[in-house]
């Protein structure tokens, strides 16, 4: 099994997080993992994007111009990589904030309003655990309970406490992704 | 080919950056000083020393030097008295303190010194490049001499390299480079980490490195470290000596890994993240019928030519050289080749990353042919 990712979106929305934590998740479950971040010089605005690659195998090239899955924040990504999705893989976005909606019709479709939901939960800093949660519905690779252990390592423990919201916030992701195409 | 480091595992696991797990490893290998200055594409490295305080850990220095010139010459002065010391930089950095390196591969002061390249000339830019081969292989600084020089390609080798690369430096006595880019320093790998090695007590520098300058023991003669000899007969026995070391590593030290070549009819010749680039590329090629293979240079010095001429006298139709640069290690290949087969260059730079579809597409509009 070899699950190659892009996430994308702007800088300080927790996109390198969330890649982070997809990643730490496939160490917990015994594979090959490699994370390669693109972003500008600015510490937020700008665009971000991270390629994730989950493997049983050793990875090869860390960086790559075609995707099983794409998770797509903002307009600038959905530009820019929905073209970039293999058939028959995963496109899964945000509609909040995206104008020109995905079109192909090789693809699975999918959206999750990370936003909208994390602004009624009532913190919008768990956007990506919501959109995350999203993705771990369409294509379970990773258990769940590995990507509880992934927070553990990589959240520093004064952050443990934020576990169990971080937790709801996948769950609400998880019950809210809708297939569109 | 590839010598075992005399580490030992206890199966730590963690996802790190390659600049993370380099510092890591320098605190791990024993290091007694690591000085620098921060730059990007390595700054990992100094703020992730100075967030962990390996001083409390193993009594190891860290520094923020006032520049990369003075970081070069704390080294001369740290390595010059047996301490195991450390900086890094990227390569407007690194080109900063190639007086120093030549200074301590004249006076035989080991040390090593990490080079994650960003894309050049001048101050360039701050994404992935390997524009800085000839510089780290052909010299750099002025003077006769050569540095060993490793390439890690993932982060577990951005770990494993530090021993060795210490080993090299103290059974030599010179400086070693390693030499990645943004791509591995900056990319998180799961990464094992060595265990913890204790770092040299006074007693021990002092049997092992009867050379060290720590001080004049009483009754023996004065230990001087110096690359200045104003008498030219001298100066040429110096260099006599240094180039007999330099024999010896290059019959030594030669350290690649082969992949897939044992039925290839052409082969790709890449380092570092070219090397991980093309290994993607190679299987492309496989899944569309081409016998292809990879040979990765561990050591860009010593280069591994027997190993290249081997390939090349079992028949192999062409090689092509990937490097994100303009070609620099292609002058290597050819030189091990020597016109039998077909060598060519591919590579994007100015730190624009190759695809591994377009090394496939360089495969084969440049050595398969229609």
């Amino acid at each position: 099994m070899t699950e190659e990712i892009i996430i994308a979106g702007f800088g300080g929305q927790g996109v390198l997080s969330m890649g982070k934590i997809i990643a730490y998740s496939g160490i917990m479950q015994n594979q090959e993992v490699s994370w390669f971040p693109a972003y500008g010089p600015e510490m937020r605005g700008g665009t971000a994007n991270v390629t994730v690659i989950l493997s049983d195998e050793r990875i090869s090239s860390p960086t790559l111009t075609a995707y099983d899955t794409a998770i797509i924040l903002n307009q600038q990504s959905m530009d820019k990589f929905e073209s970039t999705v293999k058939p028959g893989g995963i496109l899964i976005y945000d509609p909040n904030g995206i104008s020109k909606h995905p079109t192909r019709t090789d693809i699975n479709i999918y959206t999750i309003e990370g936003a909208r939901i994390a602004a009624e939960m009532g913190n919008t800093k768990i956007f990506n655990m919501v959109v995350l949660g999203g993705y771990l519905e369409v294509k379970p690779l990773v258990k769940l309970d590995n990507v509880i252990k992934g927070l553990k390592k990589s959240l520093h423990e004064r952050y443990h406490k934020l576990i169990p919201l971080n937790e709801d916030a996948i769950n609400m992701g998880m019950r809210n992704v809708k297939k569109t195409a | 080919m590839m010598k075992q480091s005399k580490t030992n595992k206890m199966g730590e696991l963690r996802l790190m950056k390659g600049n993370e797990a380099f510092a890591e490893a320098a605190i791990r290998a024993g290091v007694d000083g690591y000085f620098g200055y921060p730059i990007t594409p390595q700054s990992e490295v100094i703020e992730y020393l100075m967030a962990e305080k390996p001083h409390e850990r193993t009594g190891m220095v860290v520094l923020q030097a006032e520049s990369e010139v003075a970081s070069i010459n704390m080294l001369y002065g740290g390595g010059g008295s047996g301490k195991k010391v450390m900086t890094s930089s990227s390569s407007p950095g690194i080109s900063l303190m190639q007086e120093g390196l030549s200074y301590m591969a004249g006076g035989e002061v080991p040390c090593v010194v990490a080079n994650v390249v960003r894309g050049g000339p001048g101050l360039g830019d701050i994404q992935p490049a390997q524009s800085d081969y000839f510089q780290s292989v052909k010299g750099g600084g002025h003077g006769d001499y050569r540095l060993p020089v490793l390439a890690p390609s993932s982060v577990q080798e951005m770990s494993d390299f530090v021993p060795i690369a210490y080993e090299l430096a103290f059974r030599y006595r010179t400086p070693v480079l390693i030499i990645s880019d943004g791509l591995i320093g900056q990319m998180m790998e799961k990464v094992e980490l060595f265990d913890q090695m204790p770092r040299l007590t006074d007693e021990e520098i002092n049997e092992l490195y009867p050379w060290a300058t720590n001080g004049k023991p009483k009754g023996k003669k004065r230990r001087v470290i110096t690359s200045l000899d104003l008498d030219p007969y001298k100066l040429e026995k110096h260099n006599f000596k240094l180039q007999s070391k330099y024999k010896t590593i290059e019959a030594e030290e030669v350290r690649c890994e082969i992949i897939e070549c044992e039925d290839a009819d052409y082969i790709i010749i890449a380092y570092g993240s070219s090397a991980r680039i093309s290994q993607k590329a190679i299987q492309l090629a496989r899944e569309e019928g081409l016998k292809v293979g990879l040979l990765r240079p561990i050591t860009l010095w010593p280069f591994p030519k027997k190993p290249i001429n081997e390939l090349v006298e079992k028949g192999v139709k062409g090689i092509l050289s990937v490097e994100m640069s303009a070609g620099q290690m292609v002058e290597d290949v050819k030189l091990a080749v020597r016109e039998r087969t077909k060598v060519e260059h591919f590579g994007r730079y100015g730190g624009v990353i190759h695809s591994p579809e377009e090394v496939l597409e360089a495969l084969k509009n440049q050595i398969i042919g229609d």
